[in-house]
């Protein structure tokens, strides 16, 4: 049967309203120092009415936004394309902890769909089978590559070539067309920074090859092949894509790149302020809040590390209200 | 067999008074439902908006009424209210079956679409209390297809009751 979202939706119809608009982050930003930052966030109702410091008031807002989440989706798992890649992290920081012998404390996140506990204990007793399915061949396969010729980046692109295949086929099997957008971008994205990276670096085929993931707006064998020949003609071959606008963005750099990946999300996101049913809405809210996080983050990091305003606006994100 | 075929009428007409307060009744929960599941998702986060959402909720509750108001007519005219019941034909009976169609099938699905728009118009409320007017309008719009179908159940039903078939 399928999930009705209605009640959710309609709390969350109220919680935009208190989203942080352009304007909001344009105070924060012309805030004084950290304090006064964290005061009109407090003011907006951030943190926990405790005096915390910056980075556990981040900590407190994700872990609201997912409490939120829970209280009123039935069934997370139509959300699991969001928590997929921190799975992946998880079993990434396991996976590298148990080969030097190190504890991952603090290094795991907590928001995933399995406990991180859970796999870094799987890890350790190499008992596999105790993993959630998606992650289970890639962890054999990154214990042992790693094991095997200790090359921390070859355990790297294993795991992150799993986690882009698992979230597009969950794009792939949704019927909503804001999460297929969502995984199909999220994908994309990840291979160009791939085929960019690699270009800069100048990386075998077969590397270039291994590392990137199929997915539908992007020939991954034109990729690959451009990837091989260096950055110009990476961005020649994305000249003749749907990601043509980003080629400026592109050649600024990696961070530009990023941030216009995550404008354009939420400039498809924005129809869904008005959408009453589905869960396109509940999916562009949790967009929203991250990005909302992420860009009190760099905020704040600016302030403590007293960095110019104009290094951090050119960084941040468009909010969605 | 006969007394069956001079009962089948009476029948029928029961059927459709049974039809419309059932139909109309069916669509008018649904969208009363939903509405409401929207209503209570707005009043967690801001219990001041009672008042307003309360409005939407009830929009679609106005079609079982409808229904109700044709079974009861229904049931007046070939006398099963006061007592005195008339031998139907079964033509009469089918006719009143027939007069009860349209608010049996416009209530029903006004009703479940009333109720989408009046979600919506929480939505528009939540972030926008000094739109209620307008927000309340749309919903409203969807109403006039019921009391069409009202209007000629409610013609049809009384038509009906001064032919002799």
């Amino acid at each position: 049967m399928e999930q009705d979202y209605t009640y959710a939706v309609a709390r969350i119809r109220f919680r935009e309203t208190k989203l942080l608009s352009d304007a909001d982050i344009g105070s924060l930003l012309a805030a004084g120092d950290t304090a006064a930052v964290m005061r009109l966030l407090r003011d907006k109702g951030w943190g926990d009415n405790t005096n915390c410091q910056p980075e556990e008031l981040l900590v407190i807002e994700e872990k609201k936004l997912w409490e939120f989440v829970s209280e009123t989706v039935d069934d997370l798992s139509a959300l699991n394309f969001l928590l997929i890649p921190n799975d992946f992290h998880n079993l990434k920081v396991a996976v590298k902890c148990v080969t030097r012998n190190l504890e991952p404390d603090g290094l795991m996140i907590a928001n995933a769909i399995e406990d991180p506990e859970n796999i870094y204990q799987a890890i350790v007793s190499r008992d596999y089978g105790e993993l959630p399915e998606f992650l289970q061949i890639c962890a054999r396969e990154a214990m042992t590559t790693l094991l095997q010729t200790s090359d921390g980046q070859l355990c790297d692109i294993i795991i992150d070539k799993a986690c882009m295949e698992t979230v597009y086929q969950f794009g792939k099997e949704s019927d909503n067309e804001i999460i297929r957008l969502y995984c199909e971008l999220f994908v994309a994205a990840a291979d160009i920074k791939i085929a960019i990276r690699c270009a800069n670096t100048h990386k075998k085929p077969e590397f270039i090859r291994r590392a990137l993931a199929e997915c539908d707006t992007l020939d991954i064998d034109r990729l690959a092949e451009a990837a091989c020949e260096g950055k110009d003609v990476v961005l020649t071959y994305l000249s003749a894509t749907e990601y043509r606008s980003a080629i400026e963005a592109i050649t600024a750099s990696m961070s530009a790149f990023e941030k216009w990946c995550d404008d354009y999300l939420t400039n498809v996101m924005k129809p869904q302020k008005w959408e009453p049913f589905g869960i396109g809405p509940i999916v562009a809210y949790i967009i929203a809040r991250q990005n909302e996080i992420k860009a009190v983050r760099m905020i704040l990091s600016a302030k403590v590390n007293s960095l110019p305003d104009a290094t951090i606006k050119e960084r941040l994100r468009s909010m969605y209200v | 067999m006969s007394e069956i075929l001079n009962n089948s009428g009476l029948f029928l007409a029961l059927l459709g008074a049974a039809f419309a307060t059932f139909m109309a009744g069916i669509g008018s929960a649904i969208g009363v439902g939903k509405a409401g599941v929207a209503a209570a998702g707005v009043l967690s986060e801001q219990p001041d908006l009672f008042g307003k959402v309360l409005i939407f909720q009830l929009l679609p509750a106005t079609q079982g009424i409808y229904g109700l108001l044709v079974g009861f007519l229904i049931l007046s005219n070939v006398g099963l209210l006061g007592g005195g019941v008339e031998e139907i034909s079964l033509l009469k009976g089918s006719l009143y079956f027939a007069a009860s169609l349209p608010i049996a099938f416009a209530g029903f699905y006004s009703a479940i679409h009333q109720s989408k728009c009046s979600v919506a118009g929480i939505g528009t409320v939540v972030k926008k209390p000094d739109q209620m007017g307008k927000a309340l309008i749309l919903p409203a719009m969807v109403e006039t297809y019921a009391i069409l179908a009202l209007l000629i159940s409610i013609l049809a039903v009384n038509g009906i009751s001064g032919i002799q078939v």
